[in-house]
């Protein structure tokens, strides 16, 4: 045992901090880089970007839920305000209604090579905000291309004065040149629509050996169970690793499923790669699980592989005679959804599927469904018949029925306004058959209720005992 | 250990430039080295604790041993028992006796008291909110002298909330629950609950230094305490995990059980 002079302890403590800190900000990183294949640098923003290059920070660009995407001038250097140094990062979230972006988000990536994070394990930063509120997600592993090891803690709670938050790296050992030192997506969900400002500062990846790592679980924990067939791909999703804080509290991040090692239970049904990507290669049963650090994690997921796909018949009519809904043959119209959801009485889920470029629509826990394309509304009166395709892989129950409706919105292309029309269910069959495709030509000039084509916007699929069904090639055509 | 160096030179640069004005002490203060075994358990033997040198604390004391503590002391192997090594000492939520949790606590009382030394354990500890494992002494007369006047001497106490502090306590008249003289000392790189750590105590007439592993982070004399320094006397060692209780709150739903307080070793020098 060693007797150190207890006097000095605590004043120590304090300064050995400042001091290590001075050291860090003094310290030549250049120097640090050369002798390593990649970077080991651990700040990101102290005062300004640390070895981040030039071109560095690339907001989130409109997608297929955000036609604007996120505010451009959300990211800036503040040099009125920081916790410590003169800068710090500034987001201003936009209101709701701005029109050049209702949220912000990005990523700021290294301009270069990536960086070797082996040795730390968190992202800390400090931070506050223009008024309390809660941050949806911060973390660090995106660089937009591959995303091979993306860390998001969400939720996150921001006050008006200064505090520290870490985001623990849940394997350190595989960013080993990693680009992406940072995400964010901030939007006024909790704010009303109001926008606000937070600023981060002192951003950077730290080793504090004070977190405990405990488990991972793969989808949310629970066990799924899903039918599919031989080269139909399923993803791990819901992946996320708890870990015990400095302060004692357990604290969750979403993580990739990279980060994990997979096995499957049955290699010669199904095989899994280490980005979560669950292949089936023949009929059978496999189960894939995960370990994270070594550690069983919670959850599975199960492969029934009912074997080789049985693809839909192809269409063989001109496109001149065919409006398509849903084809991989013919360009399809806009449409809307495939599957409206709606409430309260809809029990049908969509878990579509494409087998080697043959997209499907799988509806299951099948009761109804509305599909809708009314933006715009499809004008069929030239065509004379309503084709789709659907294959029910599992037992008939008997009496079962398969019926359709349609919807026209009317002169005014929109739903509502007195001039919609709807069928009556019609009967397409009461002589279903499992295990095959069955073709149906529904003739539209029978549709009771239906009084005119030339503004329609919904096909209802009808008749479900809560199993699945497939669909393939819907058009209209004559 | 590249870091650790850097860190001692910066420990030492720093102590030397900011001493003069930092330190209320002098450097007088008296260190001792006591490096005779005089008693040892190592925990070698499996089974149940060496019965010539342990008892056990049964139930629930008064009041929760005067703390509003949750678990039930047992003797049995699923709350305390030597295996590979190491003295387990394991919490568990289960109904028992009418408690929600169980535990164990054993004592050196009558079987091993000792005036003055170096006390020390190597343990691993718990991790959750609600755990509140202990290696601490008493006085050896706390039978007729009521708490405190018997004095206790907290070598290590821990929350299983706080991964990285432990603290190291003294009790007596004038000074204690709340008013303990008490000092916390914070493991700046790692936790107390993934690998085991050494506390101890250097106790002789006049002072206790209390240290973890190879840093001695506080002393206290008569000077500190605001009564009767009641610690030149026999004390006997006690070794336990409570659950909950005043001081740190109940489990939470985080708080996994069981856990376990892992002792390698208890050894006492003279």
């Amino acid at each position: 045992m060693k007797n150190t002079k207890i006097n000095y302890l605590r004043s120590t403590f304090l300064l050995t901090i400042i001091t290590l800190v001075n050291l860090n900000c003094e310290r030549d990183l250049s120097d640090e880089a050369k002798e390593a294949t990649f970077a080991k640098t651990a700040e990101i923003f102290t005062d300004a970007p640390v070895g981040m290059g030039t071109n560095f920070y690339f907001p989130y660009g409109p997608d297929a839920n955000n036609p604007v995407g996120s505010k451009f001038t959300a990211w800036s250097v503040d040099s009125n305000v920081s916790y410590k140094g003169n800068a710090s990062m500034r987001f201003d979230v936009p209101n709701a209604t701005d029109p050049q972006g209702n949220y912000a988000g990005g990523i700021l990536r290294v301009d270069g090579a990536g960086r070797d994070l082996s040795g730390y394990d968190a992202l800390t930063f400090w931070a506050k905000a223009s008024q309390g509120v809660t941050i949806g997600e911060i973390g660090f592993g995106e660089d937009f291309y591959p995303n091979k090891y993306i860390t998001t803690m969400r939720n996150i709670s921001l006050g008006t004065a200064w505090t520290k938050y870490i985001i623990p790296i849940p394997n350190a050992s595989k960013l080993l040149q990693e680009k992406g030192m940072f995400r964010y997506s901030a939007g006024t969900q909790g704010t009303n629509g109001a926008g606000y400002t937070f600023w981060i500062d002192e951003l950077k990846f730290e080793k504090l050996g004070t977190i405990l790592p405990l488990q991972a679980s793969i989808m949310n924990g629970n066990n799924i169970t899903r039918s599919t067939f031989v080269g139909v791909t399923s993803t791990i999703t819901g992946v996320l690793a708890t870990f015990n804080m400095p302060n004692g509290s357990n604290q969750s991040v979403s993580i990739s499923p990279a980060f994990l090692n997979f096995t499957s239970s049955n290699t010669s049904v199904a095989t899994v790669n280490d980005a979560g990507v669950v292949t089936p290669i023949a009929a059978g049963t496999a189960t894939i699980t995960a370990t994270f650090n070594g550690q069983p994690a919670t959850g599975s997921l199960t492969i029934n592989c009912t074997g080789v796909y049985i693809n839909a018949p192809n269409p063989t009519l001109s496109p001149s005679n065919v409006i398509s809904i849903f084809s991989d043959v013919y360009t399809n119209v806009p449409v809307n959804y495939y599957n409206g959801y709606w409430a309260p009485w809809q029990t049908t889920q969509s878990n579509d599927f494409a087998v080697l470029g043959d997209n499907v629509l799988n509806y299951t826990n099948f009761n109804f469904v509305g599909i809708e394309f009314s933006s715009p509304t499809v004008n069929a009166t030239s065509m004379t018949h309503l084709h789709l395709d659907v294959f029910i892989p599992g037992p008939i129950s008997p009496g079962r029925v398969f019926q359709i409706r349609l919807t026209d919105f009317g002169a005014n292309g929109a739903f509502g306004g007195g001039d919609d029309t709807q069928s009556l269910p019609y009967l397409v069959s009461n002589n279903l058959v499992s295990q095959n495709w069955m073709s149906f030509e529904i003739p539209l000039s029978q549709q009771v209720g239906l009084n005119n084509r030339s503004h329609l916007a919904q096909i209802i699929l009808l008749g479900g005992d809560n199993s699945t069904l497939y669909v393939d090639n819907i058009y209209f055509h004559n | 250990m590249i870091s650790n160096k850097i860190i001692n030179k910066i420990i030492i640069a720093t102590a030397i430039i900011f001493s003069l004005n930092s330190c209320t002490k002098d450097d007088k203060q008296t260190v001792v080295t006591k490096n005779t075994l005089v008693m040892s358990d190592e925990f070698n033997v499996d089974g149940a604790p060496n019965p010539n040198l342990w008892s056990y604390n049964i139930g629930t004391g008064s009041n929760g041993w005067g703390n509003n503590e949750l678990q039930y002391y047992t003797s049995r192997p699923e709350n305390i028992k030597v295996e590979n090594g190491v003295l387990k000492i394991t919490a568990r939520r289960e109904q028992y006796m009418g408690e929600a949790y169980t535990s164990a606590r054993i004592v050196t009382k009558g079987k091993f008291e000792t005036k003055f030394g170096r006390i020390e354990a190597r343990i691993k500890l718990p991790r959750g909110k609600g755990l509140w494992p202990a290696f601490w002494m008493l006085g050896s007369n706390s039978d007729t002298a009521i708490w405190p006047q018997c004095g206790e001497i907290d070598i290590m106490e821990y929350l299983g909330s706080s991964p990285t502090k432990v603290f190291g306590t003294v009790h007596g008249p004038g000074y204690s629950g709340g008013n303990a003289i008490t000092k916390t000392f914070t493991l700046p790189n790692s936790r107390f609950d993934t690998n085991f750590h050494v506390f101890g105590v250097e106790w002789d007439e006049n002072y206790i230094n209390f240290y973890v592993d190879d840093v001695l982070y506080n002393q206290i004399t008569p000077s500190e305490v605001t009564g009767d320094w009641v610690f030149n006397n026999p004390f006997y060692i006690i070794l336990n995990m409570a659950v909950g209780g005043n001081y740190p709150g109940a489990p939470n739903s985080e708080t996994p059980f069981p856990q376990e307080m892992l002792v390698d070793y208890v050894r006492v020098y003279q």
